[in-house]
């Protein structure tokens, strides 16, 4: 399943791109703290945090995360904004929690 | 120059994880023992006991600087300190704005008291102190200088609440005037996990919130005299100021 397959299903918010029509969704991590993201999460997963720090982009781009999926209707900040931009990091949004969300994503993986 | 010695991290009673005997005047004492010249008392999100405890501290001849222990939207720790009583109160005001205000459970969290100087309770803080301020790091740094203070990232390498654990990497913007690290590592084991970190002053300090870890770690600073000014040039490492390990 492509990046964009998810944004379609989830119906979440794209704040920006990246290469989301190519981009294989190989799974999904689940962590507010950067540092166990950069121990734990693999290539190719959705990464859901409330962190909006700019660190979240370095990290995903680190990592070859698919994506960054930002809940509660956080918003990235404008730092976020330019790096994801010049990293090609997909940031995207949900106004859910991330309890919800996760279980959305984790079903929508597990159907195929 | 002169060498100072100084412990710029301890908790009072206001933080709900100090221990009751934290007062400011119990503070002073032990620092007097333990042949401070200089401390910080540096409360979570609040400066309730700056101003007595720099009362208590020149009777005693130790210099108190103005500080709080702050948490941001990313819940990383940063020691801020202030020189004048007008910054001091322009900054609580400041954090009283930009912290979520949600109350206080005192049996989970303990009590968060503010007392005088023969321990007498003048106001106890209803609202946790312990939540993060709505400001963003770079944000948080950038109200810290507006007002003349010092930004400085505490226990960066401790699992909770340090920056590199909420934050994987030292974030290339942040304009720290110094870094702490965790009392239990040296400089050398710093730098050899963190170059990035070679060009700060790495300052080591108790964090104590009971009244036995006053001091039990903390910096020799070499200056001329015991000025906010003299106090940023150490902790930036400018003009031949230094830091030492205690």
């Amino acid at each position: 399943m492509t990046t964009e397959q998810i944004v379609k299903a989830l119906e979440l918010k794209v704040y920006t791109g990246g290469d989301m029509s190519t981009q294989e969704v190989t799974g999904g991590y689940v962590s507010d703290l950067l540092s166990d993201v950069m121990g734990h999460a693999k290539e190719g997963e959705v990464w859901i945090t409330l962190q909006s720090h700019v660190n979240v982009v370095a990290i995903a781009s680190l990592k070859e995360l698919a994506a960054i999926v930002l809940v509660k209707g956080i918003k990235p900040e404008q730092a976020v904004l330019e790096k994801a931009e010049e990293e090609g990091i997909s940031v995207l949004g949900t106004l859910e929690d991330t309890f919800t969300i996760s279980g959305k994503l984790f079903q929508l993986l597990n159907k195929e | 120059m002169n060498t100072y010695r100084a412990d710029l991290h301890i908790h009072t009673v206001l933080s709900p994880c100090g221990d009751l005997e934290m007062s400011p005047g119990n503070i002073v004492e032990k620092a007097a023992q333990k042949g401070l010249d200089i401390i910080a008392v540096c409360d979570h999100n609040h400066t309730g006991h700056a101003r007595l405890t720099r009362e208590l501290g020149a009777r005693k001849g130790i210099w108190v600087v103005y500080g709080a222990e702050i948490n941001t939207r990313e819940e990383v720790h940063f020691l801020t300190f202030f020189d004048t009583d007008e910054q001091l109160s322009t900054f609580q005001m400041e954090m009283e704005r930009n912290l979520p205000k949600i109350p206080n459970n005192t049996s989970l969290f303990g009590s968060q008291l503010i007392v005088d100087e023969k321990e007498q309770i003048l106001e106890e803080i209803d609202y946790s102190l312990y939540p993060g301020l709505k400001w963003g790091i770079e944000e948080a740094a950038a109200v810290v200088h507006g007002l003349g203070g010092l930004f400085v990232p505490a226990h960066v390498n401790r699992p909770t609440n340090g920056l590199y654990a909420q934050l994987g990497i030292f974030p290339d913007k942040l304009e720290a005037d110094a870094v702490e690290m965790s009392r239990h590592t040296t400089r050398i084991a710093m730098l050899a996990e963190h170059p990035e970190l070679a060009h700060f002053v790495l300052l080591h300090n108790s964090d104590a919130h009971f009244i036995e870890d006053v001091g039990r770690a903390g910096n020799t600073y070499l200056m001329k005299g015991r000025h906010f000014d003299e106090l940023r040039m150490a902790l930036k490492g400018e003009e031949g100021r230094k830091v030492f390990e205690l």
